[in-house]
């Protein structure tokens, strides 16, 4: 029996179906649920959370929020969120730089603008790791490596 | 007999939808369709927040919860936020919002307060000498998060201060291109009772929450979720403003 899976950023809905096993980053700690799982409220950090339903897997980046679990339903309110298949390395890697430019010239004008690039700087890096760990890339990356070595 | 005032509005009503025949030519189809878009977009997040919101009030022992989901014993002042357009392009929508508003209220013996959201609300209610404690106008055609939150803010820290023991939301819902009705909405104190326009994001069948687990800890979470999922059911309320201005 699968538990259905929504997931809702602040500025869409990014996705909703059935899973067999939902992989989220708890602020306690990475988070296994499986359903007729207990009722659990739980807020969630800066990571990648993994849909897994019948064999095939889908990870999303999720930059902090919200996981209400019920037994039959998993409601993921993320501050924002993405699907790795989305991710465009190119621009990731771009506000990257940008962020990790601002953040080396020096003392910020004020501390909402610190913040807000270190929340950029923490999102990018995120992008980039999941993409590299899930993305298309990650698939191609071996066969690259290996067709170089020859 | 009417008099000159009333013919004056008379007049100023009929040029108005002079106007909006010429506006809706004016006014390019897309630019609607993604007002319209911007609000779907909106709308999951605020709708399954909401659903939270509600599982949390159906808790066990709810009422010492959180504050904001502790009922008062005595309710003498209520507050209404009242969300409008801030121009007056769209024909009757404001007025339809704030008379909606007016009856909803007018047989309350409790003092009643409004927060006004857009200039049309803010001049009608001023007119009709009610009493307006705070008002926001001329908010961006595609109001960010930021934009907005400062209005539920507002709402909840009045709430736990005691400037108000109810907290109403009344604002146009967005049915479809052609309908679109006025709807009032109580935000505080967070209460079980359905009544209010079931999310066709919702689940079939639902029975009533069991307690939660919480991490890391019940305060913390509840601390930090009941009022941002609070303040945040204006945003979408607020995303129609553009489609009626």
């Amino acid at each position: 029996m699968p538990i259905r899976c929504e997931i809702v950023s602040q500025d869409r809905l990014v996705y909703e179906g059935e899973a067999d096993i939902v992989i989220a980053p708890g602020e306690s700690g990475i988070m296994g649920i499986l359903p007729r799982h207990a009722p659990l409220l739980s807020t969630l950090k800066y990571g990648i959370l993994t849909v897994r339903s019948q064999g095939v897997e889908e990870h999303f980046t999720i930059a902090g929020g919200v996981i209400e679990v019920q037994p039959d339903l998993i409601t993921v309110l993320a501050d924002a969120a993405e699907n790795v298949k989305e991710i465009d390395i190119a621009r990731a890697e771009a506000a990257r730089k940008r962020a990790e430019e601002f953040l080396k010239a020096g003392p910020p004008p004020d501390t909402d603008t610190y913040l807000a690039m270190e929340a950029a700087l923490k999102r990018s890096n995120l992008r980039l790791e999941a993409a590299r760990r899930y993305g298309r890339a990650a698939r191609r990356l071996p066969e690259f490596e290996h067709g170089e070595n020859k | 007999m009417p008099n000159a005032r009333e013919v004056r509005l008379r007049i100023r009503s009929v040029k108005n939808i002079a106007q909006v025949t010429r506006a809706l030519q004016a006014v390019s189809a897309s630019k609607v369709r993604k007002a319209v878009q911007a609000l779907m977009n909106t709308r999951p997040y605020a709708v399954k927040a909401w659903q939270v919101l509600r599982h949390i009030a159906a808790q066990p022992g709810r009422e010492n919860l959180h504050p904001l989901l502790t009922k008062r014993d005595e309710v003498r002042n209520i507050l209404v936020v009242l969300i409008t357009g801030d121009r007056g392009l769209a024909g009757a929508y404001n007025t339809n919002i704030v008379r909606f508003a007016l009856q909803k209220f007018a047989k309350s013996q409790t003092p009643v307060k409004y927060i006004t959201v857009g200039r049309k609300g803010r001049d009608m209610m001023l007119r009709r000498r009610q009493n307006v404690v705070a008002e926001f106008s001329n908010l961006p055609a595609a109001p960010s998060f930021a934009d907005v939150s400062a209005i539920g803010r507002l709402a909840v820290e009045d709430f736990l201060s005691g400037a108000a023991d109810e907290v109403y939301l009344v604002y146009t819902d967005y049915i479809s291109m052609a309908r679109q009705v006025p709807t009032m909405k109580k935000l505080l104190p967070l209460e079980m009772e359905t009544g209010e326009r079931v999310a066709e994001f919702a689940p079939a069948t639902r029975g009533p929450a069991a307690s939660y687990i919480y991490e890391p800890s019940q305060e913390q979470i509840l601390n930090e979720i009941v009022p941002r999922f609070t303040a945040l059911q204006v945003y979408p309320a607020n995303m129609l403003r553009v489609w009626w201005r």
